[in-house]
C-alpha cells in the first residue's frame, strides 16, 4: 500500500466528477464568460477608457473575465462536491480510509485548480477567437502565478465553506453574499481608479482586487497597485486559508462527530 | 484472501464515553474482541452501537477512553487502525457519479492500493455483481446498492469487518449469499463485528454476542452461554384450572391459556402427572424453546442495569 496513492486517488476523482458532467462544469461557465465579454465590450467599448487610454476596454475586460472565471469556478468545484458528499452521506467514503488532512485539502484543492484553470483557458481560447489581436501576454508567468495562487485561494475557499455548510441554502448564501459580491467588486469589469475615491479606498480592503489587477498585469505590464504587492498579500491570504481548512480538517469540524 | 488470527485483540475498547448533546449515547464502555471471532453486537435502536462503531472507524470522537484495532490506537495511529477495518455503514449511500467498478477502484486507491482489478473481479463475483461492473451507481437496485457497499469494505482486503445491519431491507436470497460470503470471509481469518436486527442471523453466524442498551454492554457472553444462561421452556398449556403447585411458575395467562416457564423438558412429565393426578383435563399442549430473541427481550427488559446476572421476569412471546 502506497500512502502517496490515497490522495492521488481523491484527487482523479475529483477530477473525474467534474469532467463528467462537463457541459455545466466547463462548457456553461465558458459561455457564461463569453456573454459577458460580446455585451460588455459592445455596449461600453467606446465609453470606458482604461489605464490612460492605453489598452481598449474589451482587451481589458478578457484578464478580468478569465480571472473571475478560474476564481468561481475553483471555488464551485470544492464546496460543491463536499457539500453534496456531505448531504448524500458518501462523504463516509472518504472518512474511512487512511486519509491524512493534508490528503484531504492536497486533492480537493487541487481537483479546485484544475477546473479553475481549465475553465479560464477556456475563456482564454475563446476569446482569442471572438477578438483576435487584442492581447498579448506581456508577462505570462506573473499571469500564471496569479492564477495559481487565485485557484488555490478560492479551493481553499471553497474547501471551508463546504465543511462549513449543512446544507445547500447555507452554501448558496457563502457563495452569492460573499463570493459573488467580491468578485464582480475587484475591478473585473472597471480599474478602480475610475471610481470615486471612496470606493477606490474600499477597494483595496478586497483580496479579490488583488488576484485580479495581478493577473492583468500579466497582460499589459499596466496594473492599478504594484504587482509585487499584489503577489505578496494574495500569497499570504494563500497561506492563511490553507492553515484555517487545514485545521478544520484536522479538528473533523463537521465532518467527523 | 487470507487473515491470519493473532494474540492482538483484534478490537479493544477501554473506558469509552461519548455525548451528543443532551444524549449520552456511549457510557464507559469496554469491549475486547478477538481476533478471528464472529462477534455481535445487538441492541435497541439508540443503544450505541453506531457511536461505538463510528469511534472504531474514526468517524466520531470519544469524549474519553481508547480504542484499538489489532493494536493501533484509533485517534493517534489512525492509518494503520484505518486500514485494517472495513466498515459496510448502516445507510444506503453511494457517489452518484460513478460505476460500480469505478466506485470500487477509487475506493480501493484511497487504501493506497492500485491495479486490484483481480480482487476487485472476485468481489463482483461473489457479490454478484459482474454483470453491474459498468452500469451507473443510480440505475442500481437497493439491494445492489448495498452489496456494493459490502464490496467497498472489503477491497482493502481488511482484517477487520464490521458490518453495520448489512441486510436491512435485503430480500432473502441475497442475505443467504451474503451471509455465506461473510462466513467464508471468517473461516478465512477475518473477524467479523455485526450488528444487525435480525436475531435469528446473529444465532446463527455469532459465536459471541454483545448486547447493548443506554450506551452500556449490559450483556457479554459466548452466544451458546447466553442461550444457556436462560435456557428452559415455555409451556403453553389449554386448561380449565392449574394443579396447585404449577400456579408459581405461571408467566402469563390468556383466557384458559397458561404459560409455565419450565426448567427443561423433563419437567413435562411431572406436569403432566399432576394434571392427571388432580383430574384435570389438558385440551391443547404447545412447547417452545429459549431462542436469542426471549434472552435479548429478557436481558432488555432488566433495563437501566449493568448487571449481567439480573433475571428479569420471563417475557412470553404471542403465541
Amino acid at each position: 500500500m502506497t500512502p502517496s496513492v490515497g490522495w492521488l486517488t481523491l484527487l482523479e476523482k475529483e477530477l473525474l466528477r467534474f469532467w463528467k458532467v462537463s457541459f455545466q462544469t466547463i462548457a456553461a461557465p465558458v459561455l457564461t464568460a463569453l456573454l459577458y465579454l460580446l455585451i460588455f465590450s459592445h455596449v461600453l467599448e467606446s465609453r470606458v477608457s482604461v489605464f490612460g487610454g492605453q489598452v481598449r476596454y474589451t482587451a481589458f475586460l478578457v484578464p478580468g473575465l478569465v480571472m473571475m472565471s478560474v476564481l468561481q469556478n475553483a471555488f464551485a468545484n470544492a464546496s460543491s462536491s463536499l457539500i453534496q458528499s456531505k448531504i448524500t452521506g458518501n462523504l463516509i467514503f472518504v472518512l474511512l480510509p487512511p486519509l491524512s488532512p493534508l490528503d484531504m485539502y492536497a486533492a480537493y484543492v487541487l481537483g479546485a485548480m484544475v477546473r479553475g484553470l481549465v475553465v479560464g483557458l477556456g475563456v482564454f481560447l475563446v476569446t482569442l477567437l471572438i477578438a483576435p489581436g487584442e492581447l498579448h501576454l506581456a508577462h505570462p508567468a506573473i499571469a500564471l502565478a496569479f492564477a495559481v495562487l487565485g485557484s488555490a485561494i478560492l479551493g481553499t475557499l471553497g474547501v471551508i465553506a463546504g465543511i462549513w455548510a449543512d446544507k445547500f441554502d447555507e452554501l448558496a448564501a457563502f457563495q452569492n453574499f460573499l463570493i459573488m459580491p467580491l468578485t464582480f467588486l475587484s475591478g473585473v469589469f472597471y480599474s478602480i481608479h475610475t471610481l470615486p475615491p471612496f470606493w477606490q479606498a474600499m477597494s483595496h480592503f478586497n483580496p479579490f482586487f488583488y488576484m485580479i489587477d495581478g493577473f492583468r498585469y500579466g497582460f499589459f505590464g499596466l496594473s492599478d497597485i504594484s504587482p509585487g504587492i499584489s503577489l505578496g498579500l494574495v500569497a499570504v491570504a494563500a497561506v492563511v486559508l490553507a492553515a484555517i481548512a487545514l485545521a478544520m480538517l484536522a479538528r473533523g469540524y463537521k465532518l467527523r462527530h | 484472501m487470507n487473515a491470519t488470527p493473532s494474540s492482538v485483540p483484534a478490537v479493544e475498547v477501554a473506558g469509552v464515553a461519548k455525548r451528543f448533546g443532551d444524549v449520552q449515547a456511549l457510557c464507559e464502555v469496554d469491549l475486547r474482541v478477538e481476533a478471528g471471532e464472529f462477534f455481535g453486537l445487538l441492541g435497541p435502536n439508540g443503544a450505541g452501537k453506531t457511536t461505538l462503531i463510528s469511534i472504531l472507524a474514526g468517524l466520531a470522537r470519544p469524549d474519553r477512553g481508547t480504542a484499538f484495532i489489532l493494536g493501533h490506537d484509533v485517534a493517534t495511529d489512525y492509518r494503520a487502525a484505518r486500514r485494517a477495518l472495513g466498515v459496510v455503514p448502516q445507510e444506503l449511500v453511494f457517489d452518484p457519479f460513478f460505476t460500480v467498478r469505478e466506485t470500487l477502484r477509487i475506493q480501493s486507491g484511497y487504501f493506497g492500493l492500485r491495479r486490484n482489478d483481480a480482487w476487485i473481479d472476485e468481489l463482483l463475483h461473489h457479490l454478484d455483481l459482474t454483470k453491474k461492473a459498468d452500469a451507473n451507481m443510480r440505475s442500481l437496485s437497493g439491494g445492489m446498492k448495498r452489496r456494493v457497499l459490502v464490496g467497498q469494505a472489503l477491497v482493502h482486503k481488511p482484517p477487520v469487518i464490521v458490518l453495520d445491519e448489512p441486510t436491512a431491507g435485503v430480500d432473502v436470497e441475497l442475505r443467504q449469499s451474503l451471509w455465506a460470503f461473510i462466513r467464508k470471509l471468517n473461516r478465512d481469518g477475518h473477524t467479523i463485528i455485526l450488528t444487525t436486527h435480525y436475531l435469528e442471523e446473529a444465532e446463527a453466524l455469532c459465536n459471541r454476542i454483545a448486547m447493548m442498551k443506554g450506551g452500556r454492554v449490559i450483556a457479554l457472553d459466548t452466544t451458546k452461554r447466553l442461550l444457556a444462561r436462560f435456557a428452559g421452556i415455555i409451556a403453553h398449556v389449554s386448561a380449565e384450572r392449574l394443579p396447585a403447585e404449577w400456579t408459581s411458575r405461571v408467566r402469563r395467562r390468556d383466557g384458559q391459556i397458561f404459560y409455565l416457564a419450565l426448567d427443561d423438558y423433563a419437567q413435562l412429565e411431572a406436569l403432566l402427572a399432576s394434571f392427571r393426578r388432580d383430574g384435570i383435563e389438558v385440551e391443547e399442549l404447545t412447547i417452545a424453546a429459549t431462542d436469542l430473541e426471549q434472552v435479548f427481550l429478557r436481558i432488555m427488559a432488566g433495563s437501566g442495569t449493568s448487571d449481567e446476572t439480573r433475571v428479569p421476569a420471563l417475557e412470553v412471546p404471542e403465541s
